[in-house]
């Protein structure tokens, strides 16, 4: 019987897991100077960077701590927004080697984010602990440093340079959400359908009302389930 | 700052984003037959960020102006499918080029 070998090598890993931490830095580098200049702490945003390891969820987050929202509405607001990774994890558990114990996959778990997954999978054959293991060391730590540097360096960098990075996060999201939608029809008119609807939420009298967070709940839920009617993915992947 | 409230709030936080992600890794071992959920799940990240960038991106710099250069040039390099960083740092480096050319028109 022939089999792929497994992906099992830390230093396979770690090497590929630098462009991703690089990638990181300026991400994270952003959430910390908008954490310290929102009012907290420089600790407290590299504590929520150390334990929570997500781009999106941590700033939406970001802005809930600072507007004193209930602990419900942000219970429900990283559901929302992470719930991706529900799905991501779900792959991955087909993905990861037979070898590697319930522990172990629970470890994994909290390293897996969009750009590890997306590494992770992209592996031919099953791939082992070790290898997951180097791919998430230089993302986390980037991921921290990052934070850090971003953090105490808040208050000595120039308007400009601050106003300039505020954009970083979002310039991320865009790098990927626009290769699907480019090349499928259905993720494009998902992708407008969402847009279309936060703007409506963000412009229109009333709905302007409606906190950010579960603007994003409505968004996301209304128009995938959108997608998922009129354009239900194929069963065989 | 109230820090135990600060503390809970993170601990909301980590909890509920490592919970979304174990959960299906450690004990959700057969595989999802819906296939209305299946899709749903899998135009979750599209949504989610779609929702999240726009409008939000339009005021994430001191100028409205500055904000749509940086755009025009994220979607364009994400259109030709650059890497995470080259968009991110590109978008950030339009902003500061768009705001001191305001900057100089303003101040003649």
């Amino acid at each position: 019987m022939e089999q792929t070998p497994i992906v099992n090598s830390y230093t396979k890993g770690f090497r590929d897991g630098v462009p991703i931490a690089l990638g990181y830095l300026s991400v994270s580098f952003t959430f910390g100077m908008m954490a310290v200049s929102l009012g907290l702490p420089v600790w407290g945003a590299v504590l929520i960077s150390m334990t929570n390891l997500t781009s999106a969820g941590q700033f939406a987050g970001l802005s809930l701590i600072v507007s004193g929202a209930p602990m419900v509405e942000m219970a429900l607001t990283q559901l929302i927004i992470n719930l991706r990774y529900a799905l991501m994890s779900l792959s991955l558990s087909q993905k990861l080697d037979k070898s590697v114990n319930t522990f172990e996959r629970c470890l994994i778990a909290f390293g897996n984010t969009d750009e590890i997954f997306a590494v992770s999978s992209g592996q031919k054959g099953a791939v082992g602990k070790r290898y997951m293991a180097g791919l998430i060391t230089a993302p986390y730590f980037g991921w921290a440093l990052g934070t850090l540097i971003g953090a105490a360096a808040s208050t000595i960098l120039p308007a400009s340079i601050r106003s300039a990075l505020g954009i970083a996060i979002y310039g991320m999201f865009i790098a990927i959400i626009i290769p699907p939608a480019k090349h499928l029809k259905s993720v494009r008119i998902v992708l407008l359908f969402s847009v279309g609807l936060s703007c409506l939420f963000a412009w229109a009298p009333l709905l302007r009302s409606v906190s950010s967070g579960f603007v994003i709940i409505i968004c996301t839920i209304l128009a995938a389930a959108f997608g998922a009617k009129f354009f239900p993915i194929e069963e065989a992947e | 700052m109230d820090i135990p409230k600060f503390l809970c709030y993170v601990l909301v936080m980590a909890g509920v984003t490592y919970l979304i992600r174990m959960l299906p890794l450690a004990i959700f071992q057969k595989k999802i037959e819906s296939r209305f959920v299946k899709s749903f799940l899998f135009y979750v990240p599209y949504a989610v960020l779609g929702a999240m960038t726009f409008p939000a991106i339009l005021s994430s710099t001191s100028s409205v102006w500055s904000a749509i250069a940086g755009l025009a040039v994220a979607v364009a390099l994400a259109m030709k499918e650059k890497g995470l960083l080259t968009v991110a740092m590109s978008a950030c480096g339009t902003v500061f080029v768009a705001e001191l050319i305001l900057r100089f028109c303003l101040g003649q």
